[in-house]
């Protein structure tokens, strides 16, 4: 993620250091979230009725699939960090790989979701369900789609050869962040999939 | 490195627009920000003239009232965004953080450097907003800002990423302060302006995220029509409030801590005492940020809460006053039978303790429900917000500039010439705004162009002040060109200070120390030694 902070050319501080700045990161995406979460809570408290109706209109089935592929790109990006501490950076070039792939997997299933939904005249100003739905859904995937960034550019620095067991901080991190964005679709599945 | 030490031009050394452009040094970095937050302290400043001269005559005069609201957004948005809340944490905070604490460097240097073309890609989107400029006041209230024709969009895009910015700050001095102090500084060897800027990241860190997504919600809602503020499609307008107030509350603590933190530096080295309280100074920071997540309703008092609600949030703003009350005891115990030197940096945190003083004591009267509802609004606001940011940061942000101008410059400044500015500021700013509470103690209302005929004293006083107070800063400002065209060259500890950024050269080096202090002590034991609290 980045370089050993100067004057510490000790690997063993630079990952504590680093860790402590993604958790910190990680502190302010749960604030980013935090907002809108609210925003649902203030509005299922209003209009209890017209989540109930309203969230019937979503793809369950396919809701329900992109959980499945989450949980497991959160799988193999573990694994992935697991493979570089006994210092195999190919596998965990495969692993990541596999993850970045899941995460696209997800994207696409995420547009067909999208589009399905336009075409039934559902858009975010529809209504305060759909903006939420939209805004929630939306703002997941910005993270998903530089998770995936992020992921691939420790791709790359593995192949360059920067990564092995001493000095893995990238990988390690960069998986942490990518559980994150599972984590807050979990949250996203129950609460606007299936209500009631 | 050797070429830095030979010229004794220390982190200067190198020249050209590269040598600042990609630069990691921390002090750089701190430098570039001081000289971009300073030039909107006077795009801002205009903009308040400009106000002020309006204001001389009842009726509208120079102005349309269109013309009149984009003049006071601009002045509120940019003194707040661009100036009061990045100009003493990433100025001076950059510069003097890793200096205070022993290191070499912040934690993650390219982050730090990210953070700063951020802000710049920041504020150039907010001054592209100005093709339609700003009429909604610095808050941005719905649905007003849902719907009327200036780039609300841009601008809302603008101050997201100079909120990106500033968490990127806060994280990366958290993470500093906690993992590379210097061996031997505990968490209470430390200086306490490192414990404001401590309790400053951290709400930095915590409330920016908010306004940020509120932010987008309110981009969303021109760009789309999401209904989260539109009360038309079950929108709620007084939600886009709470998240606003959610961030912009805490973070008029973001702009006191530091200041806070600078006067807690400057009191002892003045008094040459050692600093009273300073467990009590310390935690009083963190205590400050905690309670000021818990008060932002206290703005909303008129926005139709539930009295409870209203009843709770008076209740818990009152309660901040305590751990800000605490510091100022703790400073005047300071002053207390200490050998008092007035130099500039003691004239300006002595200013900040007496205005900051009056701006918190009225703070009250509009915590308080029944005194609140007549004065909401209306001058008084006016006037007790700029003593506690105008009267308290900005001149603890004067204090620290005249403080660390040695360390920073190389350079000393002429000591007559501030004194004669100091005079000047001082006196114009009791005149501009001391009138202000009176005229919103008489009821008059805030951000109209035209007012009534019996206001027109008040008024006109008001202004004669602010022009004082511009003449001030002017002298000021061109006291620091001399400073730095031809001040005598400056001693590395010229005020005999005792916290590690004296113990460097006259202008610090790249990379700050040759070897890493070691720290074995307090950095308060001036004049008859003391031992440091337990």
């Amino acid at each position: 993620m980045s370089a050993p902070p100067s004057g510490h050319s000790d690997p063993r501080v630079a990952f504590e250091t680093a860790k402590l700045g993604l958790w910190t990161f990680l502190a302010t995406e749960v604030l980013l979230f935090g907002a809108l979460f609210t925003a649902y809570t203030v509005f299922r408290v209003k209009y209890p009725a017209l989540f109930q109706s309203e969230h019937l209109k979503l793809n369950r089935v396919l809701g329900t699939l992109n959980t499945v592929v989450l949980i497991t790109s959160s799988l193999t990006v573990a694994l992935g960090v697991e493979a570089i501490r006994r210092g195999k950076a190919r596998l965990l070039e495969k692993y990541y790989g596999v993850t970045v792939l899941l995460g696209a997997v997800f994207l696409c299933v995420k547009y067909i979701e999208w589009t399905e939904e336009f075409h039934h005249g559902l858009y975010p100003g529809t209504n305060i369900f759909f903006s939420l739905y939209f805004m929630m859904t939306g703002l997941h995937g910005i993270h998903v789609l530089l998770g995936m960034g992020v992921l691939s550019y420790v791709i790359v620095l593995s192949r360059r050869g920067r990564l092995s067991e001493a000095w893995y901080t990238p990988a390690e991190l960069s998986g942490l962040y990518w559980h994150f964005v599972d984590l807050v679709w979990i949250y996203l599945l129950p609460l606007l999939y299936l209500i009631g | 490195m050797a070429e830095e030490i030979r010229s004794g031009r220390g982190y200067l050394a190198e020249r050209g627009w590269r040598s600042w452009a990609y630069t990691m040094d921390h002090k750089r970095i701190g430098v570039m920000y001081l000289y971009t937050t300073i030039a909107f302290f006077f795009v801002g400043g205009i903009f308040a003239l400009l106000l002020r001269l309006e204001l001389l005559s009842p009726q509208a005069m120079y102005f349309s009232n269109h013309t009149y609201n984009v003049f006071f957004t601009l002045h509120g948005a940019m003194m707040i965004f661009l100036f009061v809340i990045p100009a003493i944490p990433s100025g001076l905070g950059n510069f003097f953080i890793p200096l205070h604490i022993g290191a070499r460097d912040v934690a993650f240097p390219r982050i730090n450097l990210a953070s700063y073309w951020v802000f710049v890609a920041g504020f150039l989107v907010v001054i592209g907003s100005l093709v339609s400029p700003m009429d909604t006041g610095w808050t941005f209230y719905t649905p007003y800002s849902a719907k009327t024709g200036a780039a609300v969009t841009t601008l809302s895009l603008g101050i997201f990423l100079i909120g990106m910015s500033s968490i990127l700050t806060g994280l990366n001095f958290i993470v500093t302060i906690h993992k590379l102090r210097a061996p031997g500084m505990t968490w209470h060897r430390m200086p306490l302006f490192i414990w404001g800027m401590y309790a400053t990241s951290i709400i930095q860190v915590v409330a920016t995220p908010v306004v940020g997504v509120t932010f987008l919600l309110l981009a969303m809602e021109r760009i789309f029509g999401v209904a989260f503020f539109d009360p038309a499609k079950g929108g709620d307008p007084v939600l886009f409030q709470h998240f606003f107030w959610f961030y912009s509350h805490p973070v008029v603590y973001v702009m006191i801590l530091p200041a806070m933190g600078i006067i807690s530096e400057v009191i002892p080295v003045f008094s040459r005492k050692p600093i009273f309280g300073y467990n009590a100074i310390a935690y009083s920071s963190l205590a400050i940020a905690f309670l000021g997540f818990l008060v932002w309703g206290h703005h909303m008092f008129t926005s139709a809460m539930s009295p409870l609600a209203n009843a709770i949030f008076s209740f818990m703003t009152f309660f901040v006053a305590v751990p800000t009350a605490v510091k100022v005891f703790n400073w005047i115990a300071t002053l207390y039978k200490g050998s008092i030197t007035f130099e500039a940096p003691m004239l300006y945190a002595l200013t900040f303790i007496f205005l900051f003083a009056v701006g918190g004591l009225t703070g009250p009267f509009l915590g308080a429900l029944a005194t609140d509802v007549q004065l909401h609004d209306t001058y008084f606001v006016v006037a007790h917000f700029h003593y506690t940011m105008m009267g308290g940061t900005v001149m603890g942000f004067f204090a620290g500039l005249h403080y660390w101008f040695p360390k920073m410059t190389g350079k000393m400044l002429n000591e007559k010439v501030a004194r004669v500015a100091w005079a000047l500021v001082f006196i114009g700013f009791n005149v501009a705004f001391f009138t202000m509470f009176i005229a919103g103690v008489r009821g008059m209302p805030r951000r109209y162009a035209e007012y009534l005929p019996k206001f027109h004293v008040e008024n006109v006083i008001s202004t004669i002040g602010a022009a004082i107070l511009a003449a001030g800063i002017a002298v000021m400002f061109w006291n620091f060109l001399q400073g730095l065209r031809k001040g005598t060259p400056a001693p590395g500890n010229p005020w005999r200070a005792l916290t590690l950024e004296w113990k460097t050269p006259p202008v610090p080096i790249t990379e700050n120390f040759h070897e890493i202090p070691v720290v074995t002590d307090w950095p308060y034991g001036y004049g008859k030694v003391e031992g440091p609290p337990a």
